[in-house]
């Protein structure tokens, strides 16, 4: 029994050095004409974030400026990285307020477990990722600058039901 | 021998054509002006170098659908600016091993043929001074086509002293691929040259271009347009451009001879190759488009040379480098680099072939022309030898160019190999497959 064997006779387009020269140096030329880049200028255009980016923390306030948070604990128990400290004080009229809020962005890996847990919607992972510190302590977010954050937060879930009744 | 020279220099100056000019400038106007020419010319090939590096980014920055540097000031003109700053900062660095006199004197060997092949090229039409004609080329050798041959051939030296003093194998194995592949494209462009010196009767650059004048119907890339074709082939080969950039294969030998550089010294040898970009470029528009000849118009090449015309033929010689630079620019970011026998194979068996023949036929055409009483002056003898050359082209690209200009990977068959492998038996092997193995599928 025989097997045939396959001599490829290539066509003469295919074995023609200029004609395919010619044909490249068009295509190339093609794309030189383009007026349509896929370079995104950054500092001036970004890329647009979708609505479930988790990035940088930021801490929601009541009406009065006060962080919402009412230091129930849920954030730094269910924290995988263990980034959450968390000291809780009570003031006068017996409601508890974070005596200490400090997110460790450098051990944050940003699976918004945080955000998810917490009941009263004060804690959220941010659509937000530029950020850049000379220092590494300059990562740990104190409440203060949690709650001065301005940029738009993470929609887990549908904005219209925040409670998911 | 000086007589001698000053004679060969009288002789050009009347076989030039520019008879009617006054007797040229002496004495310290003649001074002034070289020493102006000199800043002139320097000052603007160097700029020019810079911003062809800014082009050459941008355009391979647009031909990849980027945008390229764009931050330094406008349109990012002033990038190289800034990369020559940062370069100068650097550190210099030198390899232990290096045989340092040659180490530090290989950047400027690549670099200063570039800049001195300048000296002879007519850059614009002679200025008719009151104090007498200045001719507008640095040093207006008789010349001038065999310094520009000798000093082409110097190209190499930076490259291979490169290659050997960085005891670097990668950078001596690009350092031999560059002198192997300009020794052997110098050979065929040296070739390629001769029909226009067959048509200039003369080797010197002023009678070349003054020969072109006209109406742009005398262009040597209209009389001698094969010899155009390997000129510029060899002169992508002798500046190291993709698809002839062997000699720093990244992919093969990371960067070739210039591996072991660092800082200024690295920027030297990429100026050099822009600045031996711009000088072929320079050189084909004067040996094959004419120099500073305007297209169209005979007002240029006409009496009174005033200032103006001056400016604008210099003006109008930089367009055909820029034109040209552009091809340099726009080739690189489209062929793939050639294999080294490739490499060889389209130098020796192919150009140069095609070189040495090409002289004959222009020649025999020359001669058989001027038989018939047309002059190498007239319009008839362009339209002979367009004829002729348009005859030759389609025969090189429509019969040479199947497969043979370069061999593919592959290569072809030998007709008796061919048959032998069709009626080759081959025995089935009989296959058992290994115990636990199972055929999934159909099998």
């Amino acid at each position: 029994m025989s097997i045939g064997i396959k001599v490829l006779e290539r066509p003469i387009a295919q074995t023609s050095y200029v004609r395919a020269t010619l044909k490249g140096m068009a295509l190339t030329l093609k794309h030189l004409l383009d007026p349509d880049k896929v370079t995104i200028q950054y500092p001036e255009q970004k890329w647009p974030l979708s609505p479930r980016w988790r990035g940088t923390h930021r801490m929601l306030t009541t009406e009065d400026g006060k962080a919402k948070c009412v230091a129930c604990g849920l954030c730094p128990t269910v924290c995988p990285s263990n980034c959450i400290k968390l000291v809780p004080g009570e003031d006068e009229n017996g409601n508890r307020y974070p005596l200490v809020f400090e997110i460790d962005e450098f051990r944050c890996i940003f699976c918004g477990y945080c955000q998810e847990v917490c009941p009263e919607e004060a804690i959220h992972v941010g659509r937000h990722y530029e950020n850049s510190e000379y220092s590494r302590e300059g990562f740990v977010y104190d409440l203060e600058r949690l709650m001065s954050q301005t940029h738009p937060v993470c929609e887990m879930w549908d904005p219209a039901d925040p409670k998911g009744e | 021998m000086i007589t001698a020279l000053l004679q060969a220099a009288q002789i050009s100056t009347s076989a030039n054509g520019l008879e009617h000019l006054p007797p040229p400038a002496s004495g310290g106007f003649w001074f002034l002006m070289t020493v102006i020419k000199m800043l002139v010319i320097f000052t603007i090939y160097m700029v020019g170098v810079m911003m062809v590096i800014w082009a050459e980014r941008r355009i391979c920055a647009f031909i990849q659908d980027r945008r390229g540097p764009n931050r330094v000031g406008p349109h990012g003109l002033l990038q190289s600016v800034a990369d020559g700053v940062k370069n100068i900062m650097k550190e210099e660095t030198y390899p232990g091993q290096a045989y340092l006199p040659l180490f530090i004197l290989a950047p400027v060997m690549s670099f200063m043929p570039a800049l001195i092949t300048w000296a002879v090229l007519p850059y614009a039409a002679p200025w008719d001074s009151k104090w007498g004609t200045i001719d507008m080329a640095l040093a207006p050798l008789p010349i001038g086509f065999i310094y520009i041959l000798a000093i082409a051939s110097l190209g190499v030296y930076g490259i291979v002293l490169a290659g050997w003093s960085s005891n670097n194998k990668y950078a001596l194995l690009g350092g031999l691929r560059s002198s192997a592949q300009m020794i052997s494209y110098e050979i065929s462009m040296g070739m390629s040259i001769i029909p226009v010196l067959i048509l200039a009767g003369n080797v010197s650059l002023s009678r070349i271009v003054s020969q072109q004048a006209g109406w742009g119907l005398h262009w040597n890339v209209i009389n001698c347009t094969i010899a155009f074709i390997v000129f510029i082939v060899a002169a992508f080969a002798e500046t190291n451009r993709v698809p002839f950039d062997l000699p720093e294969a990244e992919s093969e030998l990371i960067a070739g001879y210039h591996a072991e550089y660092s800082a200024m010294k690295f920027s030297m040898f990429f100026i050099a190759e822009y600045a031996n970009v711009m000088t072929a470029s320079a050189l084909m528009s004067t040996l094959f488009f004419g120099g500073w000849d305007i297209p169209f118009t005979l007002w240029d090449n006409a009496a009174p040379h005033t200032l103006l015309k001056t400016l604008l033929t210099f003006g109008f010689f930089w367009v055909k480098i820029l034109f040209f630079v552009f091809v340099f620019i726009w080739v690189r970011w489209t062929l793939p680099r050639f294999r080294y026998d490739q490499l060889m194979a389209l130098g020796w068996k192919i150009m140069l072939p095609i070189a040495l023949a090409y002289i004959v036929v222009v020649a025999a055409a020359t001669l058989a022309l001027e038989n018939f009483g047309i002059h190498p002056a007239s319009w008839q003898f362009a339209v002979a030898m367009l004829v002729i050359n348009l005859v030759l082209a389609a025969l090189l690209f429509g019969v040479l160019d199947r497969g043979r200009l370069i061999s593919p990977a592959y290569s072809r068959l030998d007709r008796r190999d061919l048959a032998k492998l069709r009626s080759a038996r081959v025995e089935r092997v009989h296959y058992e497959p290994a115990p636990g193995v199972t055929h999934g599928g159909a099998d």
